[in-house]
């Protein structure tokens, strides 16, 4: 008996294939011929391509490749050019932001962070020309400019962690280093030199605006999957012309938690909850060294938590003897 | 009486799976079924026994109000009321009606003509939530080890935790959850602004259908996975995002005892490194 299978596509039928809309005279054509996966057919659209590439989208992607050949080049330099060791170390290699000492300077020595600032400026180029190629498209395309500006909610994020906050504190050393496991030590370091940034409220919004993200687009997609035998995944179509398939969906949350949205508003409270995330993720960053300098005592001065009593039997510092020999450790000494 | 313009023809009996008729009816908006009456037993008792705790402990400030599980001493006992058997009684009230709305979604789904994809996805989050308060503490031994009911307090056990594995972002399936959670929330930015984007064209636009969203993202990323397949893909970002946290706590501690960054040792360690020579 034939079955209609809401998580994989069981039959995948092939038909002409869709060039898109007709562009605008004197923009740039598509390019590249289009292909069929049958592997991406079975959960989604057949059809690759064609693409629309245009001036920024060129110049984007140049910018990113300088970017990352930077950056492969220098770590593959930190291990002294052994293409064994750069692929065994490559979650743990590094390219770091300028030390300290020189501050704001745009142009230390390309070993001390000068080719850091080289690949943050590329790549930063890169995704901006992105942001503009995305909004083109958009526009061109005669549609809302929605995606672009939930985009620029996590370029502000980004520019916040390597471009503003390092500007606010004065130092390029502030920022993040690129790689794998560095960037993630660099978040635990950063969270336990400012006291703990779970007490940072603007870090709480943004976690539960993630998590709310995930549980919405769960609960979401979920509602369509279970509606797609009557045609539900049609969104734009329900939208327009409601059928059995948006009123179901809508009982469905109505019955379950009392109240629903319908096909258009389901989509804003997504909209605004991924936004957010990196909207108040980035608020979070900015405050911290610049407003606040420990959130675990800015905690307890406004209420959130108690004075935690220090551990019996733990001194305040390490003793001396301790530091030193970690730190020879560390240094390698 | 709180109905939507289409909603009585939806209202029909049937499509229960426990009680038959006896509780096959609506509360206002609310359908109520045998597992409405148990999930709001045990959402009211469990939320009592909390706003108790909170009377009895040393503070009403909202974010430090804490119901803590039972001392690790206690093992996996029933402990005194005020020494972690509240907590003890909560997770049970919690479980419960966790358990009971995913059910009373599968008799809404029954009732509506649907799939089960939402009880599906909704089990997910209770596996993580038993993983993290009944398996593991199970596993460990000792009630002790699951997470206090806090607005603070649960933070503090998070970091704290974290911490007695030295880093937790080197835990590998925490690695995979965090991706999944970032991945799930970027693919939903994408989804909801397209819609959006395609509903609300701007003022004397029409209205843009599937040929247009696909073009859009073929324009700009080369590939369009298609209406259908969005939400194939959503499902499973966010399924494997509750998933994989719940892989990550079990195997801490149960599984690994040293600190996470030393499970990278077995790549490091890799006899193909050496295969050219020393490196």
């Amino acid at each position: 008996m034939p079955q209609f299978h809401t998580l994989w596509t069981h039959i995948e039928l092939r038909g002409p294939d869709e060039a898109g809309p007709p562009l605008q005279i004197g923009s740039p054509g598509r390019i590249g011929k289009p292909f069929h996966s049958q592997w991406l057919g079975r959960i989604g659209e057949m059809q690759v391509l064609p693409t629309h590439l245009g001036p920024t989208g060129v110049a984007s992607l140049l910018c990113g490749f300088i970017a990352i050949e930077i950056i492969g080049l220098n770590m593959l330099a930190s291990v002294d050019w052994n293409p064994v060791r750069f692929i065994r170390l490559l979650p743990f290699l590094s390219l770091d932001p300028p030390p300290a000492k020189y501050g704001l300077n745009p142009f230390p020595p390309l070993r001390e962070g000068g080719w850091w600032l080289m690949a943050g400026f590329f790549l930063t180029a890169a995704i901006l020309l992105w942001w503009v190629k995305m909004y083109r498209r958009a526009r061109a395309l005669g549609m809302g400019t929605h995606i672009p500006w939930c985009f620029a909610s996590a370029i502000w994020l980004y520019l916040v962690l390597g471009f503003i906050r390092p500007i606010a504190m004065g130092s390029w050393s502030e920022a993040v280093p690129f790689g794998v496991i560095p960037h993630l030590n660099w978040t635990a370091t950063f969270s336990v030199r400012y006291g703990n940034i779970f007490y940072n409220p603007f870090h709480m919004l943004s976690i539960s605006f993630l998590y709310g993200s995930t549980m919405l687009f769960a609960m979401h997609a979920g509602t369509i999957l279970a509606v797609t035998p009557l045609g539900g995944e049609r969104e734009t179509h329900q939208i327009t012309d409601r059928g059995t398939a948006a009123e179901r969906a809508a009982l469905f949350w109505r019955w379950t938690m009392g109240f629903n949205s319908n096909y258009e508003s389901i989509h804003r409270w997504l909209y605004w909850f991924a936004t957010l995330v990196t909207l108040t993720g980035g608020i979070g960053i900015l405050a911290t060294g610049t407003l606040v300098d420990n959130w675990y005592l800015w905690g307890v001065k406004n209420g959130l938590a108690p004075q935690y009593r220090p551990a019996p039997d733990l001194p305040a510092a390490p003793p001396a003897q301790a530091l030193k020999t970690m730190q020879d450790k560390v240094l390698g000494r | 009486m709180a109905m939507l313009s289409f909603e009585r023809k939806y209202r029909i009996a049937g499509g229960t799976l426990v009680g038959g008729s006896l509780f096959d009816f609506w509360v206002g908006p609310f359908y109520v079924g045998f597992f409405g009456v148990t999930a709001a037993f045990f959402a009211l008792l469990g939320t009592l026994l909390i706003v108790y705790g909170a009377a009895i402990g040393p503070t009403w400030a909202l974010f430090q109000i804490s119901i803590d599980p039972p001392p690790i001493a206690h093992g996996l006992a029933f402990a005194p009321l005020k020494q972690g058997g509240l907590w003890q009684i909560i997770t049970v009230c919690a479980l419960g009606a966790f358990v009971s709305w995913a059910l009373r979604q599968v008799e809404i789904c029954r009732k509506l003509g649907m799939g089960y994809h939402v009880p599906v996805a909704f089990s997910f989050a209770i596996l993580a939530y038993a993983s993290l308060n009944v398996v593991r503490p199970i596993l460990l031994g000792a009630w002790g080890y699951g997470f206090p009911y806090g607005i603070m307090s649960h933070l503090d056990w998070v970091s704290n935790v974290g911490y007695q594995h030295l880093h937790f972002h080197y835990n590998p399936a925490h690695m995979i959850a965090v991706t999944c959670f970032f991945t799930t929330t970027f693919a939903l930015g994408l989804h909801a602004g397209e819609i959006l984007a395609a509903a609300n064209p701007g003022k004397g636009k029409p209205v843009k259908y599937d040929e247009y969203e696909s073009a859009y993202f073929r324009d700009t990323i080369m590939y369009s996975i298609g209406e259908i397949g969005i939400h194939r893909l959503g499902y499973f970002l966010a399924l494997n995002a509750g998933l994989w946290s719940a892989v990550c706590i079990i195997i801490s501690g149960p599984f690994w005892t040293q600190g996470w960054p030393y499970w990278w040792d077995w790549y490091l360690n890799l006899p193909v490194w050496s295969t050219g020579g020393k490196i």
